[in-house]
């Protein structure tokens, strides 16, 4: 009996996380072709999508490689875009806290955005769930989402090569981050946060190693936390 | 312009280890206990926080044209931003920006 319902939470997994497929793939496949336009050969660009599993965090490394900005600039920068899986782990430990440390590690390297948003809306919807059933339905989304994107990364360093340069791929990174961030700007906090980020990386642009966007990026996580407990203080939604 | 080889395998080793310590540490290590709420009222904002500073001096001065401001490129990530913003619509965005940049480029 529990191995055929941690069976079904595994395909109820693979069901959910099918579609995002459509999401993951032209990103891999676009983070494929960035990669060797920069210069990357086949390894460094599976290695890349292999160990870090993290699109955004992927594309902020390359972005700040090709300006040939210090290592410890670009490794702080692109963690810093991966912090909220810190965030998400927290989130997670009440549901998965007690699984055997090997399934804990599994489950953190393959943490992503959908694995967790998927994840989390199903712990806390079916709250009758065992653990070996909230395990089985982790690994059930990651299952259609994780080895295609290493399979569209890979398939986009192949083609990669072969597109020319009026393309304007030069300008893909942008419009897809763009793309990424406009729909997280759900309050005035992230609002406000992204627009002092976008103002003082512009103003502080010159200067050295990068280092304008650490501090964008640490005035836009003060601007956030701040404008928050403000719009709280006036009773604003947040 | 390119990148050396050295440097590359420190950041995709360094980046790769640091991410699965970030995915790790409270799902492993930490175990049960809360964060404090200041922390996690930061953390919230970390994307938001470090990705428009990332984009911005590549929209306003785009390295494919020397650093200097064009329209297509800026006109395609105004486009992009606006259809994400309403549609919350991640590839439907990429299409439109790319869509706009190509008329763009074709048109100027």
């Amino acid at each position: 009996m529990a191995s055929s319902t941690t069976n079904s939470a595994y395909w109820q997994g693979v069901r959910d996380g099918a579609p995002f497929v459509l999401v993951v793939a032209p990103f891999a496949l676009l983070f494929g072709v960035v990669a060797t336009e920069a210069g990357l050969n086949l390894l460094e660009t599976m290695a890349f999508s292999v160990l870090v599993i993290a699109g955004a965090s992927q594309f902020t490394a390359l972005q700040l490689l090709t300006e040939n900005a210090p290592t410890v600039i670009v490794l702080a920068s692109a963690l810093a875009v991966n912090l909220r899986m810190a965030m998400y782990s927290a989130s997670l430990v009440p549901h998965l806290g007690a699984a055997p440390l090997w399934q804990r590690a599994f489950a953190a390297y393959f943490l992503v955005d959908q694995s967790y948003a998927m994840g989390i809306v199903k712990y806390e919807r079916d709250r009758d769930m065992s653990l070996r059933e909230k395990m089985a339905y982790f690994f059930g989304v990651v299952t259609p989402i994780c080895p295609n994107w290493y399979l569209f990364t890979l398939i986009g360093a192949l083609v990669g090569q072969k597109i020319p340069p009026e393309m304007a791929l030069d300008f893909a990174v942008p419009i897809t981050f763009i793309a990424l961030t406009a729909p997280m700007l759900r309050t005035g906090a992230h609002v406000a946060a992204a627009l002092m980020s976008v103002t003082l990386a512009l103003v502080l642009a010159g200067l050295p190693y990068n280092s304008g966007l650490l501090v964008a990026g640490i005035g836009g996580m003060i601007t956030g936390a701040q404008a928050e407990l403000w719009m709280e203080r006036r009773g604003m939604k947040v | 312009m390119t990148i050396d080889t050295g440097t590359l395998w420190i950041v995709i080793i360094g980046l790769g280890l640091g991410s699965f310590a970030l995915r790790f540490f409270f799902l492993g290590v930490i175990g049960d206990r809360p964060l404090p709420r200041w922390v996690l009222r930061h953390l919230r904002y970390t994307a938001v926080a470090v990705l428009p500073g990332l984009v911005a001096p590549l929209v306003i001065w785009p390295a494919a044209t020397g650093g200097s401001t064009d329209i297509p490129r800026l006109t395609a990530a105004l486009v992009t931003l606006a259809v994400g913003i309403t549609t919350k619509n991640v590839l439907l965005s990429i299409f439109c920006g790319a869509a706009t940049l190509y008329a763009g480029i074709f048109l100027f």
